[in-house]
């Protein structure tokens, strides 16, 4: 680690706060349907796609109406992307004539990029092709986070307003946060990466000749449209198979520091426009203080563990200063892969720019409790908030029991519904990824997939897992996880980990709504202090170690003794 | 749920035209016209010929020339193309090893690197960069201290000066921004190319 390194981390980390706090008020006005400066240009196109689709933006839904929706609005992508991949082999823009997407593998894209996962058993640039990268993929990585992000404002809405019987409308807040938020953000900072080396064409490829006189032939293609949405949107589908390590992709310092700039601005500035939306900006300072201990944490622990390097190839005369250097690029160093890899766990994108495979196990570790928890510091977009808020219920239930009062949480009485609900949305996660765990590794099938043995073996299969499930998308990637057997069970857990984690969430939104808000009293526990701060942490810590500790223990935990003992497989 | 049909296709068309046609379309029109160059893959010509690409890595095998990071990038066999054959560089299916940090087969694709490496550049401890694997396969930089402890071999190969050519690399190290932004490297094609240019000139 060197003073250098810390600081490049401190300076992308104060631009996210910097802008996501002008940003967060921008978030709240899309978020009550309000003006905004962008209005006199969008709101013409809002009002069109309202007239064309026969939707009446002031018509709420209760919270079963607004789950409908967005149910339906996913089968729809569901179908309109897997009919995408199954005849791109016939329709344009396929300039290297890529065949049909096999059926197992198509369901699995499908389902990974309408639930904002992006899990990608393909390489990009030898199987998709560019009408299938933008009609499909670029399309459902603005709209899955704009869900995503819909279902937050929903949660939002249960706390802001008292004994309401709705929750907001589901076609008018997808169609907002699209228009307003992801789609003019892309567009202005995909000119930067263009600007700054990632290509735009639609070319395929181009053919070189090297100084050595081979022939190299360079795949390319729209890439900066897609590059932006899949960091702003928490996405993470790479156009490329090495994602944002691949130097098209991620050319230098400045557009590594710009994704993971992009990465973190939403998620950060929701958490704050939370906070607006509720009154009390405190609150949104809170729960954001809690993120930022698991995110400092976390960069800590990578940053340290991989500068550090690998003891076993020290010894065979590898100069162990530039640290563990095995699927990490150079212009990145140690530091910015660190950063980067804790930003895209820690959110729900999935983008990596270093190979996680070939972390130590205590770096590897980082990112794999990041997805256990459902990345929630600071979350995909939407999906960090709503995930957050849950398990801060949880918090203030076990306080409201520490001192013997009915649990409050901004104005709203936490009662045995709202339990029920949060501590099932809280155990669907672990029994999706320790049941199919356990089941593949019960399945010759599956091991046979595997690309490292021994305790690294059960890492990638709980990785595999738990970022289905989270709805991150990266991977350790050396497993082949394009078989009948993952390409099922991952696009299953990546189905439940979006939709049955979402249904109690929504449910929860219409049960806070149809509250009446009572005033905080003498009474009430605050949450918005240090004190509720180191509770949450509390609570957090012992609710997910308690679910994967033995999980844990016995991929990275044992594989570090056994990296330290020189053990090798 | 009937009466969601209608908006989930309309919007569904009208998002796919929007943020699927129109954006990138937009996008790459004027990329194309503001950063033909970058918007192109930045692409290095020589006498009219594509050589490559500067922000992608190529392969080096002659003595001639400085050599990049190992890749793990790989081809389909053209005698059966259900099985891979290994690749270096091959710019058209990005790749990294996957290998984790106790895996034999990394320790062993390690230690001959490191005997290779002493063969050709000298005893002492081996650059991590010049045996490992990048994480896209195409890492078109080295380390300048891999760099520097090429240049005895290429000089020699090419009968230069050995200050020549380490003036030459000293020229290439591109240093972070403003001193903080960034990593000190060098751009193994780039260098590459300079390194014709004094044979010509």
């Amino acid at each position: 680690m060197t003073l250098t390194g810390w600081s490049q981390i401190a300076l992308v980390l104060a631009l996210v706060v910097a802008c996501a706090v002008p940003f967060s008020a921008f978030i709240a006005r899309v978020f009550a349907g309000e003006r905004t400066f962008l209005s006199p240009v969008v709101g013409p196109v809002e009002r069109g796609f309202y007239r064309l689709a026969g939707v009446d933006p002031g018509r709420e839904q209760d919270w079963l109406g607004y789950t409908l929706a967005m149910v339906v609005f996913s089968i729809a992508g569901f179908l309109s992307l897997y009919a995408l991949q199954r005849l791109q082999g016939v329709l344009p823009l396929n300039p290297r004539g890529f065949d049909a997407v096999a059926p197992d593998l198509a369901f699995n894209t499908s389902t990974s990029f309408i639930t904002n996962t992006n899990w990608q058993n393909y390489s990009g640039e030898t199987t998709m092709s560019h009408l299938t990268q933008m009609l499909g993929l670029t399309v459902h990585n603005f709209v899955s986070a704009a869900t995503g992000l819909a279902m937050a404002f929903a949660l939002a809405r249960g706390f802001v307003r008292s004994s309401a019987q709705t929750v907001g409308n589901f076609w008018a807040d997808l169609t907002r946060i699209t228009l307003y938020l992801l789609l003019p953000l892309a567009f202005v900072l995909a000119f930067a990466l263009v600007a700054l080396g990632v290509p735009q064409t639609l070319l395929g490829a181009v053919d070189a000749t090297t100084l050595e006189g081979a022939k190299q032939t360079i795949s390319i293609g729209p890439v900066a449209s897609q590059e932006i949405i899949k960091e702003l949107g928490t996405n993470g589908g790479g156009f490329f198979n090495a994602n944002s390590a691949h130097p098209f992709e991620n050319p230098n310092a400045w557009t590594n520091l710009l994704q993971i700039f992009a990465i973190l601005l939403i998620p950060t500035a929701s958490v704050l426009a939370f906070g607006r939306v509720v009154g009390q900006v405190r609150q949104g300072s809170a729960i954001l203080a809690t993120m930022a201990v698991f995110v400092l944490i976390g960069i800590l622990v990578v940053y340290w563990s991989e500068a550090a390097g690998n003891p076993i190839l020290a010894a065979l005369g590898v100069d162990p200063s530039l640290g563990n250097f095995e699927g990490k690029e150079v212009r990145f160093g140690q530091a910015m892969s660190a950063l980067f890899t804790t930003a895209t766990s820690g959110t729900s994108t999935g983008a990596v720019n270093s190979m996680f495979d070939s972390y130590t196990p205590l770096g590897g570790l980082v990112p794999m409790f990041n997805l256990l928890a459902g990345c929630i510091w600071p979350g995909g977009v939407g999906a960090g908030l709503y995930g957050f808020l849950v398990v801060a219920i949880i918090a203030v239930f076990i306080a409201g029991l520490m001192v013997g009062r009915t649990p409050e949480y901004l104005g709203k009485k936490i009662e045995a519904r709202e339990m029920k609900l949060s501590m099932l949305a809280v155990l669907i996660y672990p029994l999706i990824v320790l049941g199919f765990v356990g089941a593949s590794v019960l399945l010759q099938t599956a091991l046979d997939s595997l690309g490292n043995s021994g305790p690294h073996g059960l890492s990638e299969i709980i990785y595999l897992f738990a970022s289905s499930n989270a709805n991150n998308g990266s991977a350790f990637a050396g497993i082949n996880g394009n078989t009948l057997w993952f390409n099922t069970t991952g696009g299953l857990a990546m189905l439940l980990g979006r939709f049955a984690y979402v249904v109690p969430v929504l449910a929860l939104a219409g049960s806070l709504a149809a509250k009446k808000k009572i005033p905080a009293s003498a009474g009430t526990f605050p949450t918005d202090g240090p004190l509720f701060v180191g509770l949450l942490v509390g609570v957090i810590v012992i609710l997910y170690l308690l679910q994967y500790f033995p999980a844990l223990a016995l991929g990275p935990v044992v594989e570090h003794a056994l990296m330290l003992a020189g053990k090798t497989y | 749920m009937l009466q969601h049909i209608r908006p989930a296709v309309v919007l569904l068309v009208l998002f796919t035209l929007l943020t699927g046609l129109v954006y990138p379309l937009a996008v790459t029109g004027i990329a194309e016209i503001a950063f033909p160059r970058q918007a192109n893959g930045s692409l290095i010509e020589k006498d009219g010929v594509v050589v490559g690409s500067a922000l992608i890595g190529q392969n080096f095998t002659s003595d001639r020339y400085f050599h990049p990071r190992p890749s793990a990038t790989t081809d389909t066999d053209p005698n059966d193309s259900t099985k891979t054959i290994d690749a270096p560089y091959n710019a058209a299916g990005s790749a990294a090893s996957n290998l984790g940090p106790t895996s034999q087969k990394l320790v062993d694709r390690v230690k001959a690197g490191v005997a290779d490496w002493r063969a050709k550049f000298g005893a002492g401890p081996v650059p991590a960069d010049a045996v490992t694997t990048s994480a896209s396969g195409l890492d078109p930089d080295i380390s300048p201290a891999n760099a520097f402890a090429q240049v005895p071999s290429v000089a020699k190969a090419r009968g230069l000066d050995e200050a020549r050519v380490r003036a030459l690399v000293e020229a290439s190290v591109a240093r972070p921004a403003l001193g903080w932004i960034g990593e000190s490297r060098v751009n193994v094609l780039q260098l590459n190319l300079a390194l014709d240019r004094i044979k010509s000139s």
